[in-house]
């Protein structure tokens, strides 16, 4: 029977339902609402606290600033009201 | 040439747990419920001896056991556990797990009712629950089958193309506590003939890596897989079900030349059939009850014949087809009640399956030996009684009927 859509089929997958490829290629950050977070490159001093709390993949950091990943952010606002120095803010798309 | 054997007095649970003894495994997680009490202490009790190198993890449940054993064959461990009734019920939803990670656990069942009321003696309706969990269940006769049984298992549930767990089915009392002469081989013997569990290879990202939670190739086991993906993979457990039909066939064979013993063609084993005019269909330990009355009716000149089915999954619909060509009555013996259904969980598959017949024979369904409610010999002589009057008449008035009951 042939599929639906271009997925692959059950005697191309490897057995045991095992992932066979990275969960960051789904982009999950389309499920976010109407408010996503902005960070001040000015007002940040690289804690990286909000790195930590945040529970997707969203805080990139480099070695040398922090940037925020739009594709997996789901806008929960855990990076904002974690930042000490109030750095990001959270503002409507 | 079969190897030497040494004859043991042996009851069936003893038997699951010398075969284990015997069978390189890594780690038992059980929890002791009867009638399968006697597998766990003898385990612990070789364990502390230093008779046998393995992990025996106390559980505080059934649900946990299983997840225990899905966790340490999931990093390559050859695994072990037993159970019964209601232990086999709470472990049900880890099952599906076990299975479709498809983890070749071996797991011992003796076959006891399900509550209630509350019974501790034989019946299937325990294991019926699993029947579509995707672990292949291999019936035993009696304490020799459940000793081979058992050894063969690991073969066939490792087999490459298979890789699922496998449940032996022994009769709760019947056959675990009966004790009899058990032919058992050298521990060096079984050791060649298991080997080692080799673990299969699976492609992720390019690569090709052990089917193992290993921190030199990571993977992920038991992801989320929704109507994406979810569908593909249990058709994989269909494929690996009907691979498993060919491998204990062959693994049937290879033993057999190994010790001299052989249970039918591996799937089921037929017996006077050949002529013979009414057949009675079951499984496990009254199939020996049904032979010596076959043997008897036979002598009298009755055309009876027998056929037991020794692997319920994969269910061997193509051998039972032809094992029962020319046979005018068929009796199917269920012992667990499928209660508001057609009939018992045997009788649906026989009767499905003979359908695909050129002549279709009569196919009645004969619930018996409910929470171990004994299958005297006479009963079974009345079963047969009731096929021939069937046969005669060319007419059936009843397809569920239920033998020795008040």
């Amino acid at each position: 029977m042939s599929s639906p859509s271009a997925k692959l089929g059950w005697k191309d997958i490897p057995m045991g339902g095992v992932s066979w490829k990275l969960s960051d290629e789904s982009k999950t950050g389309d499920w976010r609402g109407e408010l996503k977070p902005v960070l001040d490159n000015e007002k940040c001093t690289a804690c990286l606290f909000c790195w930590i709390y945040c529970p997707d993949a969203a805080i990139l950091w480099d070695g040398e600033k922090v940037t925020i990943k739009y594709d997996y952010c789901k806008g929960c606002g855990i990076c904002e009201k974690e930042c000490p120095f109030d750095a990001i803010a959270m503002k409507k798309e | 040439m079969s190897v030497t054997q040494k004859v043991e007095g042996l009851n069936g649970d003893e038997a699951v747990a010398y075969a284990v003894k015997q069978c390189n495994v890594d780690l038992v997680a059980a929890y002791p419920i009867t009638p399968q009490t006697i597998i766990v202490e003898k385990l612990s009790e070789y364990v502390s001896n230093g008779e046998v190198d393995l992990e025996f993890v106390t559980v505080e449940s059934e649900h946990s056991a299983m997840s225990a054993c899905i966790g340490a064959a999931a990093v390559g461990g050859r695994i072990f556990t037993a159970t019964a009734s209601a232990g086999l019920a709470l472990m049900h939803e880890m099952n599906y797990v076990a299975a479709s990670h498809r983890l070749p656990i071996v797991m011992a069942v003796c076959n006891r009712a399900l509550s209630g009321p509350i019974n501790i003696h034989v019946d299937h309706s325990d294991s019926m629950g699993e029947r579509d969990s995707s672990w292949l269940q291999i019936f035993s006769e009696n304490p020799q089958e459940v000793y081979d049984n058992m050894i063969q298992a690991y073969r066939i549930a490792e087999d490459s193309s298979v890789q699922l767990p496998c449940m032996v089915l022994l009769d709760g009392f019947v056959v675990s506590h009966t004790m009899q002469d058990v032919a058992v081989l050298s521990d060096e013997v079984v050791n060649e003939f298991v080997g080692r569990r080799k673990l299969p290879f699976i492609n992720i990202m390019g690569k090709s890596v052990p089917y193992k939670l290993d921190v030199e190739n990571p993977l992920t086991m038991g992801p989320l897989a929704l109507y994406d993906y979810y569908f593909e993979h249990k058709r994989q457990q269909e494929e690996a079900m009907k691979n498993a039909k060919d491998v204990i066939v062959k693994m049937n064979d290879e033993f057999a030349r190994l010790t001299g013993r052989k249970i039918g063609d591996g799937l089921i084993q037929p017996h006077r059939m050949e002529d013979a005019d009414m057949a009675l269909i079951c499984l496990g330990s009254t199939a020996g009850t049904t032979r010596t009355v076959v043997n008897e009716l036979r002598r009298k000149g009755v055309r009876v014949g027998l056929v037991k089915v020794r692997s319920f999954r994969p269910f061997p619909a193509r051998e039972i087809i032809d094992a029962v060509k020319g046979v005018k009555a068929v009796g199917v013996l269920d012992r667990s009640g499928a209660y508001g259904a057609v009939g018992g969980p045997l009788f649906n598959e026989i009767r499905s399956t003979l359908y695909d017949c050129d002549e279709r024979p009569f196919v009645v369904d004969y619930i018996y030996g409910l929470g171990g409610r004994d299958m005297h010999p006479t009963l079974i002589k009345e079963v047969y009684d009731d096929l021939e009057r069937i046969v005669k008449s060319g007419t059936v008035k009843q397809t569920l009927k239920f033998v020795g009951v008040r």
